[in-house]
């Protein structure tokens, strides 16, 4: 057991953006949630990652209340990996990796050997410790974002919850990341993606969660629950699912222009 | 970038220490009425170590009441307003963040002008800047909240605004105040000068100084994760609020008491913390001492300069200025060429 959403509800005001949501990301586990943009997606990981309360229901980590945590021993659970940004200074990619192993440092404590060593073993982890002193503003989207998962294994939590790690990947870069992800995910860490590539859940996903106006449409293997209707309810548009090699692997392909209306219910 | 690496980052501030150190005892020696350099080192010693006088009383007094606390304010006021002006850069996440921004040092120059148009004392003044200049942070900071969506945004206008305010309020002191001794008070006040520190205004003005410099130091590194934005650092397990509340304080702390003692001495804020970016990078764990220290030997210099270039005393704050602004142009025309 790990990351257990349960009833989860959350409005800003009248507006009812989460609806009772249940799901269990596991350790060892690749979880993708798919749904268009607006479903709710960013607020429902807000609510994972203690950054906003749920009006009613609960996240819990281990069992805890998710919003009761302190954020420092949250910090040591769940990692959080947003979209590759480029902030105000030019940090170099140790020094920002280094950052990553504060929710176990003192009050006053900056980092010392120890957590330079950690720091440095993520970075070989995803085979980027050549990059350690460069500029992070200088290194290219798909590094920024390697860098920015270095942080989280840094932290040394046990859950990663990225927000759409691809969206400014090239089609090379995409493909590697989510291998790495994989690769995370097999070696016990529970990872949550956001995306809008069902391909992708099927591809590297152990899991799938599809939202829609906040609420969950579909939860549990891709497999099973990634067809066309599903695709049509999300976003509107008719595709036709592929199996390749004797069925080892699916995508989906589209077959027809975007739709107006959402339809074929 | 290669030859960089010669001189470790820690090296580097190491030496910027021993620097300082030989600044101001050469910044002590230096002056119109000659105390040579022997005679500096004896009578600074003879304060730990049993020496018999080689110098004369003159000397010894015009050192110890006059040039020593000089010095050591303007040490103390450079080291503080460039502290503080790489504080706020890291907490509103802004290299254009400046001591001013939130309207630190207008609040303080309105409060001493005021307390001098009223005919207060000197501890009066220092204690009216000091209150207006928090006054000023604390509306600041309570109107930028109030700015929904961007609040980083609307913190820095909101300090804009108040400066604004603040320095039409100057104009107005200076209006209505009397020409013959308060209005030439005020405005050579305004211009920023360290003419006639004494000792105590050394023991005055440290007190809050190092109040403001201490926890800074202690949670340098910790402002680092400030600049990465407000959700991304509280995911770390940061207690940003707190953290961003302390350093703001701090760092207006220091800025006050820097103004209550020298006026308003502008650019040492936002032109020190770039150049220890340009020479150690980002990381405040170097950049904070280092900041502290060049924005230490800056002002000791610029005031040297100030004292004796010319026969009359040139106020330190145009200086600054005169050195300050051009030196700025230079670095940010050559933005980017690090790393």
């Amino acid at each position: 057991m790990s990351l257990e959403v349960e009833n989860l509800s959350f409005s800003y005001g009248e507006n009812k953006v989460l609806k009772s949501i249940t799901f269990t990301a596991e350790y060892g586990e690749f979880l993708s949630v798919l749904g268009p943009n607006g479903v709710g997606k960013s607020t429902l990981f807000r609510c994972m990652l203690g950054l906003l309360v749920p009006s009613s229901g609960a996240a819990r980590m281990d069992g805890e209340d998710i919003s009761q945590m302190r954020p420092e021993e949250l910090a040591r659970r769940i990692a959080y990996i947003p979209q590759s940004h480029t902030p105000a200074f030019n940090y170099t990619v140790f020094d920002m990796v280094l950052m990553g192993t504060i929710p176990r440092l003192g009050r006053f404590a900056s980092p010392c050997e120890p957590q330079r060593k950690q720091a440095l073993e993520a970075l070989e982890h995803l085979g980027i410790a050549h990059l350690k002193d460069r500029g992070y503003q200088k290194i290219s989207g798909g590094e920024r974002q390697l860098v920015l998962i270095a942080r989280a294994l840094a932290q040394q939590a046990g859950v990663l919850v990225m927000d759409e790690p691809c969206s400014s990947l090239d089609f090379g870069n995409k493909i590697r990341l989510m291998q790495t992800v994989r690769k995370l995910a097999e070696e016990g860490y529970a990872v949550i993606q956001s995306t809008h590539d069902p391909d992708q859940a099927y591809l590297y996903s152990d899991k799938v969660l599809a939202l829609y106006a906040g609420e969950v449409l579909a939860w549990g293997d891709p497999r099973d629950l990634i067809n066309d209707s599903l695709m049509a309810r999300l976003y509107g548009v008719d595709v036709e699912v592929c199996r390749l090699r004797d069925d080892s692997i699916r995508v989906c392909v589209p077959v027809q222009r975007v739709k107006t209306k959402r339809g074929t219910k | 970038m290669k030859g960089r690496q010669k001189i470790s980052d820690t090296g580097m501030i190491f030496l910027f220490l021993i620097a300082l150190i030989v600044l101001v005892i050469c910044s002590i020696a230096l002056g119109r009425y000659p105390i040579g350099l022997k005679e500096t080192v004896g009578i600074l010693g003879s304060g730990i170590f049993p020496i018999t006088p080689f110098w004369s009383a003159v000397q010894e007094s015009l050192l110890l009441n006059h040039r020593l606390p000089r010095v050591l304010l303007a040490g103390l006021v450079g080291c503080c307003l460039s502290a503080s002006g790489a504080s706020y850069q890291g907490v509103f996440h802004n290299p254009m963040a400046a001591p001013d921004i939130l309207g630190a040092s207008s609040g303080a120059a309105f409060g001493a002008a005021l307390a001098i148009l009223w005919n207060l004392g000197n501890a009066m003044i220092i204690g009216f800047a000091f209150g207006f200049s928090l006054l000023s942070v604390g509306l600041v900071v309570f109107v930028g909240n109030r700015a929904r969506g961007m609040r980083i945004l609307g913190l820095i206008l909101a300090g804009i605004m108040i400066s604004s305010l603040f320095s039409s309020g100057i104009s107005f002191i200076k209006l209505v105040a009397d020409p013959e001794n308060q209005l030439p008070a005020i405005t050579y006040w305004l211009m920023g000068s360290l003419n006639g520190a004494e000792p105590k205004d050394v023991g005055l003005a440290i007190v809050p100084m190092l109040a403001g410099l201490i926890p800074l130091l202690l949670l340098r590194w910790r402002i680092n994760l400030l600049t990465l934005g407000e959700e991304e650092a509280k995911t770390m397990g940061v207690n940003v609020g707190r953290l961003r509340m302390i350093v703001i304080l701090c760092a207006t702390l220091m800025t006050a008491a820097s103004v209550s003692v020298s006026g308003m001495i502008g650019w040492v804020g936002l032109v020190i913390p770039h150049l220890a970016r340009r020479l150690l990078g980002n990381n405040y764990n170097h950049l904070m001492p280092a900041s502290m220290l060049l924005g230490a030997i800056f002002l000791l210099l610029a005031d040297d300069l100030s004292r004796n270039l010319f026969a009359t005393e040139i106020p330190l704050g145009i200086l600054t200025s005169l050195i300050g602004a051009p030196f700025f142009l230079y670095l940010i025309s050559r933005e980017g060429e690090r790393l």
